[in-house]
């Protein structure tokens, strides 16, 4: 139980005042941090991964996990550009790879809610069955370079800006806002909270929660279609090779580094921003720093470490907060 | 299918089998036409690429295969997609199976070592393909990497040093630091720059040969650097990343792009063409499978008495694209290789 009188130092806080030191730190020893350009930047650099968070926080709030988020975008977004190659309509190439994301959506919802296997093995998995079965059958090659439709609108989608702000930035506000409405809003997404925090409770007071499952992953899917157009058209081509990397670890990190709890029912999409800014602020002040690859490395995994000791020791875990990895 | 047709078939096929003998038969022994062929024949060629599925292994495949079909020996190709345990393992097998001659594709230097002296220890010949493993193994093809980096600072120094009315400042973009490319390349990028000390790297960063995250480093370096002069960046297809976050900042043109690769059409020549790459060192991966195909040749015909005890290396000569060279013909197109080979 949280009280309301005092502050209370949680999770999300803890990585606010983090970022918030590494932020004013920056501000006062890089000349070149605290601009307007740089900030932006900053943002925009961090935007596909803040996305994909949100599609991850979703499930995961649900009480699930999505490992193919990953996997999904990259090989979607991979055929729609060999598509609009070979000479199909961009509209029409979206529409079949938006409809190839969501079939990978549909099965792992299927997976996880029919078949009832766990999250966590039925999107791992999918993850690989749908990179094997695209990569396969239906590309070319490893690396597909946006060639049919590059200097359209959708090439605008990722590489272009409105008023000086980048169109990633801007998406990734808006992926941000619909998903917290619909989570805060909707009689889906209160479901999905309740669901994620008690599927049994739930259940018997009428949650429809096989069907509810089901769009909790199609959902992902959709955000992580989204986020693959995004990273494809801001640098011309998807090499689906990062379907096999790191990314998904990143993804689940900023998701909870912020403060959404892996047990679920528990956090908001405001905490997948404060991850993600957090990661954004440290990368960039690293970048400008110039510091080696390899010691970024170590001071990313160090200051993550910090935050979670920080919380471990201001929230120490009791027999009823300690039910986490029930994933 | 009834019997009659069968029978028809069947005759039609054994006639073209007897035409095809009968054409074959026909060549005269010029003294080693004959006993060349019998020397690779029926032989066995291994190949562990790092990866299939990209521009360099899948014309170097072509070309084994085209002449596998042509000189009838067996090729097995072992994919092990990126990952180094399966290509260790992949290796290690193919040494038990005994084939005539081991072709790999090291993804760090050292990974392979061990198994490259165990191959040759048990009397099988090794080729190593475009990337230097710490053992020589028997024939080395491939880019030489120093050289390269050579040669795109020379490209960076002309455009960002001394007369150019330039900051001077660039940028440099690694790959995975354990890459022969990047250790080599950056050695030679510092060791250029020492006669050039009015060019300056402000920021050198890996972006694990990614161009998502290459773009992500570029848009903050630019940012943080408005007057940066050029970026070195090591592999077109991260490079591409670097070119988008300069096109994104309004300076295409302005910022100079040096980047390498095995100049496949769509990774070189066309971003050469549009601007995107100021210059660019090709070690031509179409080049290179024709030098495999003949190595492979040479060393199943002259099989090395001992097996890595003298090694030779076939550096791929190096071609520079600029605009201004970037004639038809510069680059080669993977659909072609694979139809017609290399």
């Amino acid at each position: 139980m949280r009280s309301s009188a005092a502050f209370v130092f949680t999770q999300e806080r803890i990585v606010i005042v983090i970022t918030l030191a590494l932020f004013v730190l920056f501000s006062a020893t890089l000349s070149n941090f605290l601009t307007a350009g740089n900030i932006l930047a900053l943002i925009q650099n961090v935007s596909i991964l803040g996305i994909l968070g949100v599609a991850m926080a979703l499930a995961i709030i649900g009480r699930g996990i999505d490992l193919s988020v990953v996997a999904t975008m990259a090989v979607s977004v991979a055929w729609v550009l060999q598509l609009s190659n070979n000479g199909v309509p961009i509209d029409l190439a979206i529409l079949m790879g938006l409809g190839l994301a969501l079939s990978i959506g549909l099965a792992n919802g299927f997976l996880v809610a029919y078949i009832e296997i766990p999250a966590i093995f039925a999107t791992l998995a999918m993850g690989t069955v749908a990179y094997g079965f695209v990569r396969s059958l239906l590309l070319d090659d490893n690396l597909i370079y946006l060639k049919g439709a590059s200097d359209t609108w959708f090439e605008w989608i990722g590489s272009g800006q409105v008023l000086g702000v980048p169109n990633a930035v801007l998406l990734f506000g808006l992926v941000a806002l619909v998903a917290h409405v619909i989570l805060r809003i909707t009689v889906a997404g209160r479901f999905l909270y309740a669901m994620g925090d008690n599927p049994v409770a739930a259940r018997s007071t009428g949650v429809p929660i096989r069907p509810l499952i089901l769009l909790q992953y199609v959902t992902s899917a959709a955000i992580a279609f989204i986020a693959g157009v995004i990273a494809a058209t801001s640098v011309d081509s998807v090499e689906t090779r990062i379907a096999r990397s790191n990314l998904v670890y990143d993804i689940i990190l900023v998701v909870v580094i912020g403060g959404v709890g892996l047990s679920g029912g528990k956090g908001s999409i405001r905490n997948v921003i404060v991850g993600t800014l957090m990661i954004g602020v440290l990368v960039n002040g690293m970048t400008i720093m110039n510091v080696p690859y390899t010691l970024q490395n170590i001071i990313k995994s160090l200051i993550l470490l910090g935050a979670i000791i920080v919380d471990s020791i201001m929230n120490p875990r009791d027999e009823q907060t300690s039910q986490q990895g029930d994933i | 299918m009834n019997k009659h047709m069968l029978a028809t078939l069947l005759a039609a096929a054994i006639g073209t089998a007897g035409l095809i003998g009968a054409v074959r038969a026909e060549q005269p022994d010029d003294g080693l036409v004959n006993e060349s062929a019998a020397a690779m024949k029926g032989k066995k060629v291994a190949f562990v690429p790092i990866a299939m599925g990209f521009d360099l292994t899948e014309a170097w495949a072509a070309g084994l295969k085209h002449d596998a079909e042509s000189l009838g020996y067996n090729l097995t190709i072992r994919d092990p997609n990126w990952s180094v345990d399966a290509g260790a393992q992949a290796f290690s097998q193919l040494i038990s199976e005994q084939p005539d001659v081991i072709v790999v594709h090291p993804p760090e230097i050292q990974a392979y070592t061990r198994l490259i002296q165990q191959a040759n220890a048990q009397g099988i010949p090794v080729i190593t393909m475009n990337l230097k493993a710490d053992a020589n193994g028997d024939v080395f093809i491939g880019a030489n990497w120093y050289d390269i980096a050579v040669k795109q600072t020379e490209a960076i120094v002309k455009s960002c040093g001394a007369g150019s009315g330039k900051s001077g400042k660039i940028a440099v973009m690694q790959g995975v630091l354990t890459n022969p490319t990047s250790q080599y390349g950056i050695q030679a990028i510092e060791a250029t720059l020492k006669q050039h000390p009015e060019v300056q790297i402000v920021s050198n960063q890996a972006a694990d040969w990614d161009a998502s995250k290459a773009h992500a480093i570029a848009v903050t370096v630019l940012k943080a650097n408005p007057d940066l002069c050029g970026f070195i960046g090591m592999w077109d297809n991260m490079d591409v990343g670097i070119a988008a976050a300069i096109k994104e900042a309004g300076k295409t043109g302005q910022v100079a792009l040096v980047s390498s690769g095995g100049g496949n059409q769509a990774s070189a020549c066309d971003n050469v063409a549009n601007g995107n790459f100021s210059t660019y060192i090709s070690y031509d991966a179409k080049g290179q499978a024709r030098d495999l195909m003949m190595a492979v040749r040479s060393i199943l015909q002259n099989k090395p008495a001992e097996p890595g005890a003298k090694a030779y290396a076939l550096y791929t000569p190096l071609k520079t694209i600029t605009k201004d060279s970037n004639y038809p013909g510069a680059c080669w197109n993977l659909d072609d290789v694979k139809k017609y080979g290399p």
